[in-house]
């Protein structure tokens, strides 16, 4: 490898293996300084440019280190996010949690530096199996059932982009991962696009996104909610700029994300869907494919891990002393759970793209760039679904879950409270970051893959987002009877494969296990006695046939040998004497046969 | 900060007219600001669409998510645990991970 680059997942992936073996108080110092040296890496791999690490295996050129402005920006806020969900999860004793989170880290940053299908596709499977463990991770039965979920889908969505990548080689003739030709796609462009897309929950391919981040371990959703997705943002950006079904897909996201986060009483699914929504906006920014919507997509891929990974900061704080995660089983926190309102207030904010909080900066990039297409009705349904965002993420979560009537048991009323020093600490460094990203956009500009001559702090904006911000607001007050939350779940897409799989389990223990029942009765009855009397006759054969000839031989061969044994006496003058006899018949029997 | 909120909630009327002045200020911070940034035509030429917009774009989503939840998407929370097998989890939440 060359020396100038060193790999940030191979840091995580030794820090990993050697953590088991970092006991007692070294263990957090070691926990933290992982992370911290992957984030070095990056840092210093991002003065480089060009191809690195690397290796000729068998025909293939494998690319491990492609350094450039677009994955520079995606590695540096994943290291980051590396830190801050680290440092969440610093009291956490299990040393195979932080493994799986480091591990899924690791397989994050080696698709982001890759340059060749063939490790995208190792790097792309170690996200997905690290990642599972995540869920499983919180020990439940329905956490248990969501990790299954989770990794068959995922298994599936490899299997397709394998496919793809395969087809693809055979085409080309190279495993070099670059922008495809989207003019003209063909299946196996439609294979990886699929393959990806499924990472980036695109409708209808999304369910196990709500399905999986709500059933994860409370610091285990804070990496989740930051890594897939963005990643496969990251490798739709690389490969897929500028392909239109992406524009139409992204769209559907941003508004059906937006109707089900509506519905929602989970909070940790509310953000789940909110994903999904907020994925959609970048989905669209890749389809533009123009210099600002690719900066957009980037931009908001950032805004969009700090804001969401504080906002699943808050609501795993919640659960993590509360228990709870229903809207109706909460309500009222403000009073327990003062510093964790506010910081969640502040992701609510960012999320909301309010002035000086992140998405503000990010977010208009991508409408912006649909409008400069001409792509109008993609803005006016991203704007739509923005309001939606900032009433459901901005207004109905901080509400219902800090403000509102207060559904609490007493039970979870005494335990709620602010959670520990790191998770905290955390908190606040997501916090200060929305805030930093917002206020001074241009130090995340800088970043971005092309120059950005896009100003957000314009008078026309700023009026719009405020017009949106308090208009979206005073409908909610007036209309929030309506947004009560229910103790209810949403019904999705998942729903098709879980009946389809109950279904088959049901065919299995039923009409399948009645015929196999059935055809064992009948075996019984109908093959058994025949088979019992054809048996019995071989048996018989066996004994009395095969047997008989064989024993036959055998005490014939015996007999004879008692014959023989009598003539052997010890004395030699009688063997000479029989052998010479013996011999003697023998040459005149054959004397006589001759002349004969 | 509880303190704070707790007092804002005591002057809830108070709190409720600000907000409608700052409503107030932001339309007319609207009609002030340049439009020539607009994209569109109706964002130049309708004063307060944003306004509209939003509060037209909240309702909407509101009354859509509200009907289609009710239209049959909205299920009892043990809807997917109802097999014999598994109505163990129907009852009571997973505990909380990581806490003692």
């Amino acid at each position: 490898m060359t020396t100038s680059f060193t790999h940030p997942a191979l840091i995580m992936i030794v820090g990993a293996l050697i953590l088991p073996f970092v006991r007692g108080p070294l263990r957090k110092p070691y926990l933290f300084l992982v992370p911290l040296l992957a984030m070095g890496a990056v840092i210093s791999n991002s003065a480089l440019s060009g191809e690195f690490g690397l290796y000729r295996f068998m025909d293939w050129q494998l690319i491990f280190g492609r350094v450039d402005r677009l994955s520079t920006v995606f590695a540096l806020i994943m290291g980051l996010m590396a830190i801050i969900g680290t440092l969440y999860g610093l009291h956490v004793d299990n040393a195979k949690e932080h493994m799986a989170a480091w591990f899924y880290v690791a397989g994050s940053l080696g698709t982001i530096y890759c340059g060749d299908y063939l490790s995208l596709f190792f790097f792309w499977e170690m996200m997905a199996f690290a990642s599972t463990f995540l869920i499983w991770f919180r020990r439940g039965e329905r956490s248990l059932a969501a990790g299954y979920r989770y990794l068959i889908i995922h298994t599936i969505g490899g299997i397709i982009l394998l496919a793809g990548i395969m087809l693809r080689y055979q085409a080309v003739g190279d495993i070099a991962f670059n922008l495809l030709d989207v003019a003209h796609p063909e299946l196996y462009t439609w294979l990886i696009m699929i393959g990806f897309g499924l990472n980036a929950a695109i409708v209808p391919l999304h369910s196990w996104l709500p399905d999986a981040y709500s059933e994860g371990s409370f610091n285990g959703s804070v990496f989740m909610c930051a890594f897939t997705t963005k990643t496969a943002v990251y490798t739709l950006a690389r490969g897929f700029a500028g392909f239109d079904i992406l524009v139409l897909l992204g769209v559907v996201m941003a508004l059906y994300g937006v109707i089900y986060a509506v519905m929602e009483n989970d909070i940790r699914k509310l953000l789940a869907w909110s994903i999904v929504s907020q994925v959609g906006y970048m989905v669209a920014g890749v389809g533009i494919g123009t210099e600002l919507a690719i900066n957009g997509t980037a931009a908001h891929a950032v805004a969009h891990i700090l804001y969401k990974g504080l906002l699943f900061m808050g609501t795993g704080s919640v659960l993590y002393m509360t228990g709870k995660t229903k809207f109706t089983e909460l309500g009222g926190l403000y009073r327990k759970m003062p510093a964790t309102m506010v910081l969640t207030i502040v992701g609510c904010l960012s999320i909301s793209a309010a002035p000086f909080f992140a998405a503000y900066v990010s977010k208009p990039m991508i409408i912006s760039a649909a409008f400069e297409t001409h792509l109008n009705w993609a803005a006016w349904i991203l704007m739509f679904a923005a309001t939606g965002t900032f009433m459901y993420n901005g207004l109905k979560l901080p509400y219902f879950l800090f403000f509102g009537p207060n559904n609490c048991s007493d039970e979870t009323w005494n335990k709620a409270a602010d959670p520990t020093w790191n998770m905290q600490m955390a908190m606040t460094a997501g916090a200060a970051l929305c805030i930093l990203v917002g206020s001074a956009p241009t130090l995340l500009y800088s970043l971005l893959p092309y120059p950005v001559p896009y100003h957000p702090y314009g008078g026309y904006h700023l009026a719009e987002t405020l017009q949106i911000l308090g208009f979206g607001a005073l409908a909610f007050f007036m209309l929030k009877r309506y947004l009560e939350p229910e103790d209810v779940i949403c019904l999705d897409m998942d729903w098709l494969y879980r009946k389809a799989g109950r279904a088959f389990v049901w065919i299995a223990r039923n009409p399948i296990q009645w015929f196999d029942t059935a055809w064992g009765e009948a075996y019984r009855v109908v093959g058994m006695g025949p088979l019992m009397v054809i048996s019995r006759f071989w048996s018989w054969f066996d004994w009395h046939g095969i047997d008989g000839v064989v024993d036959g031989i055998a005490r014939c061969v015996r007999a004879m040998g008692g014959r023989v044994r009598t003539l052997q006496s010890d004395q030699i003058q009688y063997t000479i004497y029989f052998s010479a006899t013996f011999a003697a018949i023998l040459l005149i029997a054959y004397a006589l046969f001759q002349l004969s | 900060m509880k303190n704070l909120i707790d007092s804002l909630r005591d002057r809830l009327n108070a709190v409720t007219l600000t907000c409608y002045i700052a409503l107030g200020l932001i339309l007319a911070f609207s009609l002030y600001v340049d439009t020539s940034h607009a994209h569109t035509w109706v964002e130049k030429n309708i004063p307060f669409f944003w306004s509209f917009f939003a509060y037209g774009a909240a309702a909407t989503i509101i009354g859509f998510a509200r009907w289609f939840g009710h239209s049959g998407i909205m299920a009892r929370p043990d809807y997917y645990d109802a097999s014999p097998r598994c109505r163990c989890q129907s009852t009571g939440d997973q505990k909380p991970d990581g806490q003692a």
